[in-house]
C-alpha cells in the first residue's frame, strides 16, 4: 500500500511530459515499458525501411502528386514516388547519421574528458578550451565550414557531423570525471601508488561509462536534426537521395500548389523518430541514474 | 593569485580574444584545406569557355600559388585594416554585403529572441508556478514536442497555413515583389517579418521556457518561499517577491546562449521564406563557395557569439549574485 501511495505522490510531483499512469505500476516499471516501446519502434522502422528500400526510387508519372489513400499513406510526390517509403528509407539514413555521430563524438568526448582530469591544471585548461571554441561558431555554421572543407557530398556531411557533436557531453564526463577523481577510493588508490594512467582505466571509466552511453543516445537527436537542416539547405545529403531534408526541401517548392502532405508527413515522422530516441536515451537515464529524475 | 575582479576581466578578455583569434585561423585552414578549387567555383558554368592561360592569370592574381601561410598572412593583414576581400557572388566588397544583410537580419533575429525570450519566460514562470495540473502539461509538452521540430518544417507548416491556406501573410521575400527595399513601407516590412519571426519564436520558447519552469518549481519548494508562506504571503504576489528573481538568473544566461542557435535558426526560416538576410547568404555563399564572404561571416557570428555569452554572464550574476559567488 505504501508503495502504491509513493507512485501517486511521485507523479504529482513530476508531472513532465512522458508520464502516463498506469494505476498500481511503479515509476520503474513505466520507464522499462517506455524503453522497450521505444526500442522497438525504431527496430521496427529500420526493417521496415529494409523491406521497401528497393522500392523507394520507383516512379508512377501517372499518379504524381496524389494525397495520402490506403494505396499512398503519404501520398506521392511530383515523380509518382511514394511518400512514405521514402520516408522510411530517409529515417534509416537519419539513424545512420546519428549512429556515426554518437560512435565519432563520444569516443572525442571520453578522450578529451580523460585529459581534462589526468593532465592536471593543464589538461583541462586546454578541454575547456578547445570546448569553448567549438560552441563558439554557431553549429551550423560550423559544419557549414567542415563540409566545405571536407569537399561536400554525402560523406563530408556525415563525417562533420560525427566530429562536432562532443562539446556539450565533454563537459558532463569531465565533471563526473572530477568528482570521481576528488573522491577518497582514488586517493586511497594513488596511495597506494597506482599511475594516473591506471586510476583513469580502473577507476574513471566504469563511472563514466553510464554517462556516456546515455550521452551518446541523446546526441542522436541533434546529429539527426542537424543532418536534416543541412540537407535541407542543399548543403547536405546528396539530392538524389531520399533524405528527409532533402524531401522537404522539395516539398517547399510544390507548398504553393497545395501539396500539404509532401511537407507535412514526412517532417512529422521525423520528429516522432527524434522524440522516441529522445524517449530511449532519457529512460536509459531515469533507470542508471534515479537522482536525475527526482530533482 | 589572480582574485581582484581587473586581472579576471583581464584573463576573460584574453580567453575571448584568443578564442577568436582560433576562430578565425581555423576557418581559414578549413578553406584552404578543402579540395574545391577556387578558381573552378568563380567561373562555374563557364569553365570550359576560359583556358589554362585565363586560369593561371586568376590564380595568380588571387594569390593562390603561394604557400598557405604567405595567403593567410595577406589575408590577416588586410583583415586588420578593415578589408575582408571581395565577395565573389556579389561582386561587392564583403564587409558592404555583411552590413546590408545583417541590417535585414536583425530585424528578424532580434524580434525573435525578444519574443522568445520574453514569452518563455512568462510561459515557463507560469507552467512552474501551476506546475502539475492541465496548463502545465500542456505547456511543458509544447515545448517538449517543439525542442526537437526541423525550425524549417514548422516554417513550412506556417507558410502553407497563413500564406498558401489563409492567404494572410505574404508567400516570402523582406518586401513585395517589384518593390525595391528603398520604396517599402514599415507597414509591410512588417507584414513580411511576421512569419520567419514567429517560426525563430515559436521554436525559440523551448529551452527557455523548460529551463524557467524548472528554477522556479525549484524556488517554490525552497525555505525561503515555505517562510514567506508562514508569513502569509500567498499567490502571484509571493512569486513576484520571492521566486521571480531566483528564475530570472538562469533564464537571461541561456537567452544569451542561444544566440548561435538563433543564427542557425534564422538560416533556415531565411531560406524558407526567401528572406534575403544574412542566412540566406550564408546559403548561398556555401552553395557556390565564396570563400571571402564565408570567412567574412564565420568571423562575424563568432564575435556575436562570444560577445553575446559574456554579456548574458555579466547580466546574469546583475540579476543573480549568488551565481558569481559560486562560480568564484
Amino acid at each position: 500500500m505504501s508503495l502504491l501511495v509513493r507512485t501517486t505522490d511521485d507523479l504529482a510531483l513530476d508531472g513532465g511530459p512522458g508520464d502516463v499512469v498506469l494505476p498500481g505500476r511503479g515509476r520503474r516499471t513505466r520507464t522499462l515499458v517506455w524503453l522497450g516501446v521505444a526500442v522497438l519502434l525504431v527496430v521496427g522502422l529500420v526493417v521496415a525501411a529494409a523491406l521497401v528500400s528497393g522500392g523507394a526510387g520507383d516512379t508512377d508519372l501517372p499518379a504524381r502528386n496524389e494525397g495520402p489513400s490506403p494505396d499512398h499513406p503519404f501520398g506521392t510526390d511530383r515523380l509518382g514516388r511514394d511518400v512514405l517509403e521514402r520516408t522510411l528509407v530517409g529515417l534509416r539514413l537519419s539513424l545512420v547519421v546519428g549512429t556515426s555521430a554518437a560512435l565519432g563524438s563520444g569516443a572525442i568526448a571520453l578522450v578529451l574528458a580523460l585529459v581534462a582530469v589526468a593532465g592536471g591544471r593543464v589538461g583541462e585548461a586546454v578541454v575547456t578550451w578547445l570546448v569553448d571554441l567549438f560552441l563558439a561558431l554557431p553549429h551550423l555554421v560550423l559544419l557549414i565550414l567542415l563540409t566545405f572543407a571536407l569537399g561536400g557530398g554525402t560523406t563530408a556531411v556525415v563525417l562533420a557531423i560525427a566530429v562536432t557533436h562532443w562539446p556539450r557531453l565533454t563537459l558532463v564526463l569531465t565533471a563526473v570525471a572530477r568528482e570521481v577523481a576528488g573522491s577518497d577510493h582514488v586517493a586511497i588508490s594513488r596511495g597506494l601508488g597506482h599511475g594516473r594512467g591506471y586510476v583513469a582505466r580502473r577507476h574513471l571509466v566504469p563511472h563514466l561509462l553510464p554517462q556516456l552511453s546515455v550521452g551518446t543516445v541523446l546526441m542522436f537527436p541533434h546529429a539527426i536534426l542537424h543532418e536534416a537542416s543541412l540537407s535541407f539547405l542543399g548543403l547536405g545529403i546528396d539530392p538524389g537521395l531520399p533524405a528527409i531534408g532533402v524531401m522537404l526541401s522539395e516539398a517547399m517548392r510544390s507548398l504553393s500548389a497545395g501539396y500539404w502532405w509532401l511537407a507535412l508527413l514526412p517532417g512529422l515522422a521525423l520528429l516522432v523518430v527524434v522524440k522516441l530516441v529522445d524517449t530511449i536515451g532519457e529512460s536509459a537515464r531515469a533507470l542508471l541514474d534515479p537522482r536525475s529524475h527526482h530533482l | 593569485m589572480l582574485t581582484t575582479p581587473v586581472a579576471r576581466t583581464a584573463l576573460r578578455l584574453a580567453r575571448v580574444v584568443s578564442l577568436l583569434v582560433a576562430v578565425v585561423v581555423g576557418s581559414f585552414w578549413l578553406m584552404a584545406a578543402s579540395p574545391v578549387d577556387p578558381v573552378q567555383a568563380y567561373v562555374g558554368a563557364d569553365v570550359a569557355a576560359i583556358g589554362p592561360e585565363q586560369r593561371e592569370q586568376i590564380a595568380e592574381r588571387w594569390g593562390l600559388d603561394d604557400p598557405p601561410l604567405e595567403r593567410f598572412a595577406a589575408w590577416a593583414g588586410n583583415v586588420l585594416t578593415g578589408d575582408l576581400g571581395e565577395s565573389q557572388i556579389f561582386g561587392e566588397p564583403v564587409a558592404v554585403v555583411l552590413a546590408d544583410r545583417a541590417a535585414a537580419s536583425l530585424a528578424l533575429m532580434a524580434t525573435a529572441w525578444v519574443l522568445s525570450g520574453v514569452l518563455g519566460f512568462a510561459l515557463g514562470v507560469l507552467a512552474g508556478v501551476r506546475a502539475g495540473t492541465v496548463v502545465d502539461r500542456v505547456l511543458s509538452w509544447w515545448a517538449y514536442l517543439l525542442a526537437s521540430a526541423p525550425t524549417f518544417w514548422v516554417g513550412l507548416l506556417l507558410l502553407y497555413l497563413f500564406s498558401v491556406s489563409l492567404g494572410w501573410t505574404p508567400v516570402g521575400g523582406a518586401v513585395p515583389s517589384g518593390t525595391l527595399p528603398g520604396e517599402a513601407t514599415v507597414g509591410e516590412r512588417l507584414h513580411h517579418l511576421l512569419l520567419p519571426a514567429a517560426t525563430l519564436s515559436l521554436v525559440g520558447v523551448s529551452p527557455v521556457l523548460l529551463h524557467t519552469r524548472q528554477a522556479v518549481v525549484e524556488a517554490m519548494a525552497s525555505d525561503h518561499v515555505a517562510f514567506a508562506r508562514a508569513q502569509g504571503e500567498r499567490g502571484w504576489g509571493l512569486v513576484l517577491h520571492r521566486v521571480l528573481r531566483n528564475a530570472a538568473g538562469p533564464a537571461v544566461v541561456l537567452q544569451f546562449a542561444t544566440i548561435g542557435e538563433l543564427f542557425g535558426g534564422s538560416l533556415l526560416a531565411e531560406q524558407v521564406f526567401t528572406y534575403p538576410g544574412l542566412g540566406e547568404a550564408t546559403t548561398q555563399a556555401a552553395l557556390r563557395q565564396d570563400v571571402p564572404l564565408l570567412l567574412g561571416i564565420a568571423m562575424v557570428t563568432a564575435l556575436v557569439v562570444l560577445v553575446g555569452n559574456a554579456v548574458g554572464r555579466v547580466l546574469g550574476r546583475v540579476v543573480d549574485p549568488r551565481a558569481a559567488v559560486l562560480a568564484a
